[in-house]
């Protein structure tokens, strides 16, 4: 990436410059941009324009065409019809650099960051400061202590960006798009893989680039946060506008309205009918990398058990150490109250267990095979006569797994590749099905899914735990777990720190016991200046 | 500027049309069959000798060794691996089945003669043992130490090779027994050409080879394992075991080259297949076999056997001096590997997208 070297001591002081004050008049305005891709129109005349200093929503579901505006904006694809205005002037990029230089800033979900570098290298490199043609390391380092300092990321500057979580990943993609002189900055799914009080930082940092006349463009499937975040919303479905209003005139049922073009009942799905069973899974002592002290839990059958925990409290990693993974030095497993032993991924589903990963994409699916390959992986067994695969055997398996789960797929054949976010997450269930699993550990398995993907996979867990399974199910999305959980384990800083009956169930009571590790009294009062006010009473 | 990040999803993801399927087979498989075809007729046009009998069964013998030792190497690039020790892996197992079978060469090592009614399928036995003992040492050194295969298999080349100096005493094994060197000289009459016997191995082969790979629970797995590994490992099942084999197949297939090798040339010798390593890799990649893994076809990687021989002989043929020959044949090469990503990208925007 190349840009115009700028004068590394300016940009360190004035990080983004305030632009044009808010006159009412629109920095960036899209008339009527339609796009289209073969057999697709992604999207059709859709208008929306962003106010300086405004935080603008858009919300639609996937393949709504949020997506393609920030690639038309971002000069990834040139638009079919309509035009775009950046400060009034016509605006239509040739590629991301001009659009950069235009000031227009994204901030993708899936971060672009120099994973081997140091956090400063990575703010910097866009534009090295030099002396005398080498990298001027002291400039760097001011340049990155500022910009860190902007967002509020403490770690050492010379950290490398692998050893950081994804939320301060997220940070230092973030304070890279300080360094230029952003106009408008897109944020593409900011919040997906943030914990709450990560996500409230966040808001703290938009809110105060927005306080200089930035206009941001927030994209976000979590509509509470737009509420929170947003001052307008603009609302896209297949490709085209739907509505565009002030967030304080709109409530979150009428949005979702809006969004899926039918009503739809804000409420988790909740089935008391269904009676707990006998204990079908014990964890004792498990201790692995990761943990500070041993966790123990329980399962039964017809349970859906949740865990909650701030990202990086080790939610993840206890799955992946019951499942052996991850191997655990210590404990012991029980399954239906014998003791099995788990040294591997391939002992656990041989005990019945099978484990939904956070990231399906690199951990679940194979996306150049077919969904019906990718749905027999677990037992290839089954479908294997005198030594050799029966496709058709295979074919018939997968096809009745995905009329079962409703997987939105023209046929078994089809490539996981091309199938949405939350059909690809289907499939990751059809083969665990396929593998006659009975203990389910999900890990995020809402996670970048739309909404009505993700009561769909509420009301499949739903469906399995009827039938005698047990699911414990990892996930940031608090009102998720209180919606569709029996209990709520709670994590905090690498221990579980609680549980909570359904009786109890409230969005604070699980927060107090989330942070409790983390709030000991010599950094609260330091974390509490940081961050903004107003956690979620 | 690094590429945007995967699109999500759109409508209508993956409709494809019955003339963008057509398409986008020809892309993926058909696409180097047509280029034989196309070359073969260029050829037969601009170089008179091209076309005659004995012109096609001296392709067909060399096609042989090269597509024993491309099918191999196609096991381990699907798995997302290199294997560049197979051509000294070959050129051991020459002089090593020379030796058994040649008495004033055997009688170095051991103080008895053996009959060839027992040094013949001794000899076969023990080179396709030390070929695919070469490739499990491959694999398993890769695995057990997660040394990027490319490394090891460096290491085994220059071992092999020197291997095979050891065993030959850096001079050429003839003297054959007579019956192996007449079996190797039957030449199958079909009429327009006549092929030689050991091109039948060849094609044997490829054919199980394509079996494995399509029908068995081992094939699903080498391509499972090349598109997401982690994914077959959390999906129960341990990786490991399966790339071992891929390089042992790969061993294995170089020692059966060997004694293809032995079958046509009737000499055992250290400096046997020097560089076919590379034309194995080249004709596996022409063939569509993705280089990260995961896709491909070993008929993919006939064709590209056969297509790099049509280009070499035809060039040679045409007049093209033999410098210019080596230097065309490394830029098909490329030019492929450049198409490969155009295809990714065309086939992927054939869907919706």
């Amino acid at each position: 990436m190349t840009g115009p070297t700028r004068d590394a001591t300016s940009i360190a002081e004035t990080s983004a410059v305030a632009v044009a004050p808010p006159d009412g008049r629109p920095i960036l305005d899209v008339r009527e941009v339609s796009k289209e891709f073969p057999g697709v129109l992604a999207l059709d005349k859709v208008s929306i324009d962003i106010l300086p200093g405004e935080v603008h929503a858009l919300v639609g579901e996937n393949g709504a065409g949020k997506s393609t505006l920030v690639k038309v904006l971002s000069g990834v694809h040139a638009p079919d019809g309509g035009e775009v205005l950046l400060d009034g002037e016509p605006y239509q990029p040739q590629d991301p650099d001009e659009a950069l230089t235009a000031g227009i800033r994204v901030v993708y979900q899936e971060l672009n960051l120099l994973t081997f570098l140091a956090v400063e290298e990575n703010l910097s490199f866009e534009s090295l400061p030099s002396r005398h043609g080498l990298v001027d390391r002291k400039v760097m380092r001011e340049r990155a202590v500022h910009l860190m300092g902007e967002v509020g990321l403490d770690v050492p500057p010379d950290t490398a960006v692998e050893n950081l979580g994804i939320a301060q990943m997220q940070m230092v993609e973030i304070a890279r798009a300080l360094l230029t002189d952003a106009k408008v900055l897109i944020l593409d799914e900011p919040t997906a893989t943030l914990t709450p009080r990560e996500t409230d930082q966040l808001f703290g940092i938009i809110r105060k680039l927005a306080d200089r006349g930035i206009g941001v463009l927030f994209i976000s499937h979590h509509l509470d946060e737009v509420k929170e975040i947003g001052d307008r919303v603009t609302v896209f479905r297949n490709g085209e506008w739907v509505a565009t209003r002030d967030v304080a005139d709109i409530t979150v049922a009428e949005i979702i309205e809006l969004m899926v073009g039918r009503s739809m009942t804000e409420g988790y799905p909740f089935r008391d009918s269904v009676k707990r069973g006998e204990e079908i899974l014990s964890v004792e002592g498990l201790i692995y990398q990761g943990n500070v002290e041993p966790v123990s839990l329980k399962l039964h059958a017809a349970e859906i058990v949740g865990v909650a925990g701030l990202v990086g409290s080790g939610r993840t990693e206890a799955l992946r150490a019951i499942f052996g993974a991850d191997k655990a030095s210590a404990g012991v497993i029980k399954v239906d109250g014998e003791v099995v032993r788990i040294d591997s991924p391939s002992d656990a589903v041989g005990a019945g267990i099978c484990l939904l990963t956070e990231d399906r994409k690199s951990q679940g699916l194979m996306l150049d095979m077919s969904v019906a390959q990718n749905t027999t992986i677990t037992r290839l067994e089954a479908i294997t006569r005198h030594g050799l695969l029966q496709t058709r055997e295979e074919a018939a398996a997968a096809q009745e797994l995905i009329d079962m789960l409703s997987i939105k797929a023209q046929s078994p054949e089809q490539l996981a590749r091309y199938l949405s976010g939350g059909n690809q997450q289907k499939v990751v269930v059809a083969k665990w099905l396929f593998a006659q699993s009975r203990i389910l550990l999900f890990d995020e398995p809402t996670r970048g899914i739309d909404v009505g993907a993700k009561f769909e996979i509420y009301n499949l867990i739903w469906d399995l735990v009827e039938r005698g399974k047990g699911a414990i199910v990892v996930s940031s999305d608090l009102p998720e777990l209180l919606g569709i959980c029996h209990r709520i384990i709670v994590f905090s800083k690498g221990a579980i720190v609680g549980e909570l009956p359904r009786e109890q169930f409230s969005e604070k009571a699980v927060l107090e016991l989330a942070y409790k590790n983390y709030l000991d009294p010599a950094t609260a009062a330091a974390r509490d200046r940081q961050s903004t006010p107003g956690e979620n009473a | 500027m690094s590429a945007a990040p995967t699109p999500s999803t759109p409508r209508g993801e993956g409709q494809m049309s019955l003339a963008n399927r057509a398409i986008a087979f020809s892309l993926r498989e058909a696409g180097v069959g047509l280029a034989l075809v196309v070359l073969v007729i260029l050829f037969m046009v601009i170089a008179p000798y091209f076309a005659t009998g004995d012109n096609f069964t001296r392709m067909f013998g060399q096609v042989a060794i090269n597509t024993v030792l491309a099918v191999g190497m196609t096991f381990v690039i699907l798995v997302g691996g290199i294997d560049l020790s197979v051509g000294s892996v070959m050129a051991l197992a020459t002089v090593v089945g020379a030796t058994i079978m040649v008495p004033s060469f055997l009688t170095r090592w051991v103080p008895f003669e053996l009959d060839p009614l027992v040094s013949i399928p001794l000899a076969v036995i023990i080179v396709l043992l030390v070929g695919a003992l070469a490739g499990f040492i491959n694999g398993f050194v890769s695995e057990r130490w997660k040394v990027p295969s490319f490394i090891v298999t460096l290491g085994m080349m220059s071992m092999a090779r020197g291997g095979s100096q050891v065993v030959s005493d850096n001079s050429t094994i003839n003297g054959l027994p007579r019956s192996l060197i007449d079996f190797g000289n039957i030449l199958i009459d079909l009429g327009v050409v006549r092929i030689p016997v050991y091109f039948l191995i060849a094609i044997a082969t490829v054919a199980v080879a394509w079996f494995v790979l399509r029908f068995t629970i081992f094939g699903r797995f080498i391509y499972a394992i090349g598109n997401n590994e982690e994914a077959v490992r959390l999906s129960g099942h341990n990786p490991v075991p399966y790339k071992i084999s891929a390089f042992a197949i790969c061993g294995l297939l170089a020692g059966l080259a060997g004694l293809v090798w032995l079958l046509r040339l009737n000499v055992g010798s250290p400096i046997a297949a020097v560089g076919y390593e590379l034309t194995a890799i080249a004709a596996v990649i022409i063939g569509g076999t993705s280089f990260t893994g995961g896709k491909g076809s070993v008929i993919g990687t006939f064709f590209g056997v056969c297509l790099l021989q049509v280009l070499s002989t035809g060039l040679i043929l045409s007049g093209v001096t033999d410098n210019f020959r080596v230097i065309v044949t490394g830029l098909v090469v490329i030019l492929a590997a450049v198409f490969d990503t155009y295809r990714t990208r065309i086939i992927t925007g054939l869907r919706a997208r």
